[in-house]
């Protein structure tokens, strides 16, 4: 499908995302203008052609007279209907594609707080305000808010996903144009709100791979290192160990696999499920062990909650041993 | 001019509810449905002129980009109040409880609502729940939106949400009791012979609007409650520290909070159809479809709530229910507008203010309403939610709706309330400039927010500025358009020339009885003996019960 | 409601007939009550979605909650709406004695499960129950069963706040009753004070089995 113009009316296309989402919008606008322009033109017309002529003149009751009025109701009832499905189809559509990350999207993590966004890359690479993406890669970010409700809105990208302080939520784009885009936080969260802006830095591929060779290169450990050097700080290792005298569960492999509860409920040991058993352990417990895990909130930042969960997701249930992945 | 075996009143009373009784006391103690109509009509008129200075100084502020003449903190402020001052003093209360409560009891030939102590106790909970958020606007305001989001408004501020918040419940349930007084007096009070489909439309509209009083105004009462505990407290229903959800609370306030807009529009709706009929001079096309529909607009209107959520995190299965049910809600939206113009054909149309403002009312309706289908459709919401489109969409209902109808329906009922006329130029024209100046102010916001501006920034980048000077400029067309009805409706009071029972020859019991009518609505028992509208042509007839000024 | 009882006649000025001014009564006080059972229901739906979260917080803390107090309460409350019932038998047969005697048994009662719920209150505080700064709870999730206390303060108390209103009004119409102020042909506040009575009772009876008896079949 063709791209539209920049115009006046739509923003900068950032990806392909954008597209589909103007084309449905163009699609709305249509029913909007034919609706609209119908309604003002009978207006028009039947308010100049059936201007009082005299004071005692009275209008005609062409409903009861005609017995064809129900069947217009229905008409007029059917019609819009259906077309409200049909933009109603088309629009879950797209809207799925805007909140399904395609498979092997690039990790990164966002944490918005009180007026600002920080952003870390899957190497660790960490910036604020600012985020840098390779053109062509899908990015997919995961969020959370340290403290109120915000909300990660690019324009050019078509999508909004609040930024809650409960839970990690989803948000994904590839981006296909190179260039800068705004950031606007678009959830009100106090007083700066409208400071809470930053902007997407689209890159080619290599001069992505350049500006993250360039500055402080060498200085930044990648999530994974910082988050198995946390694992031994905290000392989550000194009973989560892989080995068989642990009093508590082993997390090799764990993530992404079905964990019984005590009650025998099962969940998905997804990035919520480990946020929460970092800062929560009683929540869940996992069958067959005691609550006896102290709570570590108060004591990891979001950002080192962050670092924990990735290096999670890195032990591999067939190697002994946590292996940083490159 | 029409068949109703009601005795015909004398053309200027001497006495009637306005001369009944003189003194403050006369007024403040009154059981008099109309009297305390009045009372309203006060009250909301202060409570919208202040809201309508807040958005003055609101558009003053975006007319550049960069924050010169407020603090951030003042802007948070200002919209916050504005919201608040409008909603919950203004647009919800405003046509059910000043046009309402004097008509409906007599549109159904009462003599006055069921419960008048209760009805006068409405009014006296609304100024004191009115009162708390003066004060607390004295004290510093309120910054957190009108939509009070936690944990921003539980944990993050330091305003007066407390005292708004106490306010705000006390006005819910002068709404709430407001609501009750109409159910009953619907059900018990009507006149020998006016059965359910032969109510004005206006009756419909109001006793919808009535359910959802009753049902979702407890609900945002208790949500509100929960936040003031919260604050007090401290203890954690919404809290993510405790284990709460916040987004719980959105869903109980939207639970509330969207039902509310049609609080809003409903009996704005009500009045459409009594003015689209009286100036047509017929009955309204499909009488049954337009009642039904308000019903259906009630009871749909509780299921779509969720619609305000779709990237707040709640699962997108939850989001496609959301949409495909608010899809449903345009249906009876979109047969009233088909049914109001299928309406004018054939019809007897005069362009009176009052039919003015109601063919302003469908343009400006329709617009606000096919705009509201594109939010609740997923992938458009994604993009558009929380920005200027929205603040556009919404106040297409709001004002192009909500006010229009109000100012219409006071303008057609103006001369049964004050027994006066008003001079007609000015109010042609400040229709055509109310008219002129929304569209200039709200038409570029729906562009804004595709743009992508975000609501309720203080700043904006610079390449949003030349649609936000539209807007500002609209708003100064808009302000005039408002004062013009202000000054010429005060000066009737006084100096308007006297108005007949019925200047307009209409239809509706309110029109059987003389202007103003008196304390006991009516001299003899009306009795009704048709269904509404039924206009027959007498020529000669009209003219002579027309007013002669 | 809309007891206009004052003047020469106890038909309001606005009514045509006796009939229409107890139909209205009665209407205007079951749209009251659904009013409530929404505003109640706010609570209830926070602690639907809550205790589906988190059952396991949820039977740990409930289960520090005093049953038999739980149980006492219910049944002077299920006595209460007995009497209240009767005090408006007794109003329309009228018997002011009857009615005088019945709605004092009432007001008793209603104190009594007052004056329980003030013991199992204070019990709270000493337990370090209450949700806030001080909040100590045994057991593996205590965060949560801190939501659970924030809704059992929250719902009982809301409840709680129901039934001093409704001790303050009754009350007010002991003096009444005597004089015998509802009489066969109006005795609508007294019908529509009774509506209100077992709507308070019947909350009761819902909040009981969903705080105090969470898990108890295991």
């Amino acid at each position: 499908m063709p791209n539209i113009p920049n115009s006046p009316i739509f923003p900068e296309q950032g990806s392909d995302i954008a597209r589909s989402v103007d084309h449905l919008m163009l699609f709305a606008l249509g029913g909007l203008v034919v609706f609209s322009t119908l309604i003002a033109v009978l207006v028009l017309v039947f308010m100049v052609k059936y201007r009082r002529k005299h004071e005692g003149e009275v209008g005609e009751d062409v409903y009861e007279t005609n017995p064809k009025s129900q069947i217009l109701e229905l008409v007029w009832s059917v019609i819009p209907l259906g077309l409200l499905l049909i933009l109603f189809g088309w629009g879950t559509k797209v809207f799925f594609d805007q909140n399904r990350p395609p498979a092997g999207a690039a990790q990164y993590w966002v944490t918005g707080r009180q007026w600002m966004w920080k952003i870390q890359h899957p190497n660790g690479r960490r910036e604020i305000n600012e985020l840098h993406v390779p053109l062509g890669q899908a990015v997919q970010l995961r969020m959370i808010s340290e403290d109120v409700i915000h909300d990660f809105f690019v324009p050019a990208f078509r999508i909004h996903v609040d930024v809650l302080p409960s839970r990690y939520t989803t948000y994904w784009f590839k981006a296909t144009k190179t260039g800068e885009f705004h950031l606007f936080c678009g959830q009100y969260c106090g007083t700066e709100h409208s400071k809470m802006v930053g902007k997407i830095v689209v890159m080619e591929p290599r001069a992505y791979e350049a500006w993250l060779a360039g500055e402080q290169a060498g200085g930044v450990l990648p999530a994974v290192a910082s988050g198995e050097q946390l694992f031994v700080a905290k000392a989550c290792n000194t009973c989560h160990r892989p080995d068989s005298s642990a009093r508590a569960p082993i997390l090799n492999g764990l993530f992404g696999a079905q964990v019984t509860l005590q009650d025998g409920t099962k969940v998905t040991a997804d990035e919520n499920y480990v946020r929460e058993s970092i800062l929560n352990p009683g929540a869940k417990i996992v069958q067959g062990y005691q609550p006896v895990m102290p709570t570590f909130k108060g004591q990891v930042t979001e950002e080192e909650l962050i670092q924990l969960v990735n290096y999670v997701k890195t032990l591999k249930a067939a190697d002994g041993a946590a292996e940083a992945r490159k | 001019m029409t068949t109703s075996p009601n005795p015909v009143p004398a053309e200027f009373p001497r006495t009637h509810y306005l001369n009944a009784a003189y003194g403050l006391k006369s007024w403040l103690w009154t059981r008099d449905h109309k009297r305390i109509a009045l009372l309203y009509l006060v009250s909301v008129s202060v409570f919208f002129a202040l809201g309508g200075l807040m958005a003055v100084l609101i558009r003053m502020e975006l007319a550049t980009p960069e924050g010169d003449f407020f603090q951030p903190d003042v802007y948070n402020r200002l919209f916050t109040m504005h919201g608040i001052l409008m909603i919950f003093f203004f647009l919800i209360p405003g046509i059910p409880a000043v046009l309402g409560n004097f008509l409906i009891p007599l549109m159904i030939g009462a003599k006055d609502l069921a419960f008048p102590r209760i009805n006068l106790l409405s009014w006296y909970l609304y100024t004191i729940g009115g009162a708390f958020t003066l004060w607390a606007l004295l004290h510093g305001g309120v910054d957190t939106g009108w939509t009070f989001y936690t944990p921003l408004s539980t944990n993050y501020v330091n305003t007066s949400v407390l005292t708004v918040g106490v306010g705000i419940f006390i006005a819910g349930f002068s709404s709430i009791l407001t609501g009750l007084n109409f159910i009953v007096t619907i059900h018990r009070m009507r006149a020998p012979g006016l059965t359910w489909f032969r109510l004005p439309l206006f009756v419909w509209g109001h006793y919808a609007t009535s359910i959802i009083q009753i049902l979702g105004t407890p609900v945002v009462a208790i949500a509100i409650l929960m936040v003031a505990a919260e604050r007090m407290l401290h203890i954690g229903f919404f809290d993510p520290k405790l284990g709460g959800d916040p987004v719980l609370f959105q869903h109980l306030f939207w639970f509330y909070s969207h039902p509310a807009v049609y609080i809003m529009i409903l009996p704005a709706m009500g009045v459409i159809s009594e003015l689209v009929a009286a100036f047509s001079r017929k009955p309204i096309f499909g009488y049954k479809f337009v009642a039904f529909a308000s019903i259906g607009i009630a009871v749909l209107g509780f299921l779509v709530w969720g619609h305000h959520m779709f990237v707040a995190g709640q699962s997108i299965y939850a989001g496609v229910v959301f949409s495909v049910l608010s899809m449903l809600v345009a249906v009876p939206s979109a047969v009233k507008v088909f049914n109001w113009t299928a309406t004018l054909y054939k019809g007897s149309i005069s362009w009176d203010t009052p039919m003015l403002y109601a063919l302003g009312f469908i343009g400006l309706f329709t617009i606000g309403g096919l705009t509201g289908v594109m939010l609740a459709t997923l992938g458009i919401d994604a993009h558009v939610h929380d920005t200027y489109f929205i603040i556009a969409h919404f106040h297409y209902i709001m004002v192009g709706g909500a006010i229009m109808g109000y100012l219409g329906g006071l303008h057609y009922w103006w001369p049964k309330i004050t027994g006066r006329l008003y001079p007609v130029f000015w109010s042609k024209l400040s229709a055509l400039v109310i008219f002129i100046g929304f569209n200039v102010t709200f038409f570029p916001q729906f562009i804004l927010g595709y743009l992508g501006m975000p609501r309720r920034y203080h700043t904006y980048p610079p390449e949003f500025q030349v649609l936000n000077v539209m807007s500002s400029a609209g708003a100064t067309i808009l302000g005039i358009g408002y004062l013009m009805p202000l000054i010429y409706f005060v000066w009737s009071m006084r100096y308007g020339p006297r108005a007949t029972a019925n200047p307009w020859n209409a239809t509706g019991l309110e029109w059987q009885t003389t202007s103003p009518p008196p304390v006991e609505n009516f001299t003899y028992p009306p009795v009704v003996t048709a269904p509404p509208y039924t206009y027959e042509a007498q020529p000669a007839a009209g003219k002579e019960a027309r007013l002669g000024a | 409601m809309a007891h206009d009882a004052h003047g020469p006649s106890d038909l309001a000025h606005h009514f045509d007939s006796y009939e229409q001014q107890k139909e209205s009564a009665t209407l205007g006080m079951w749209t009251f009550l659904v009013t409530e059972i929404l505003f109640f229901g706010g609570l209830f739906a926070a602690y639907s979605l809550y205790r589906s979260l988190y059952p396991e917080a949820f039977r740990a803390a409930s289960h520090s909650l005093d049953i038999r107090l739980g149980a006492f309460n219910t049944a002077v409350l299920i006595g209460s709406s007995l009497t209240m019932a009767l005090a408006v038998r007794g109003g329309q047969t009228g018997k002011p004695k009857t009615t005088f005697t019945m709605l004092l048994g009432t007001l008793l009662l209603g104190s009594t499960f007052l004056a329980v719920k003030a013991v199992e209150y204070a019990d709270k505080f000493t337990h370090h129950h209450v949700p806030g700064p001080s909040f100590h709870f045994e057991g593996p999730d205590a965060p949560h069963a801190q939501l659970f206390f924030s809704l059992y303060f929250g719902m009982t108390g809301l409840h709680a706040l129901h039934m001093v209103i409704g001790a303050a009004i009754l009350a007010f119409m002991l003096r009444p009753a005597l004089r015998g102020a509802w009489t066969p042909r109006n005795h609508n506040f007294l019908e529509g004070f009774g509506l209100y009575w077992h709507f308070v009772d019947l909350v009761w009876i819902f909040l009981f089995p969903l705080l105090y008896l969470i898990g108890r079949h295991h």
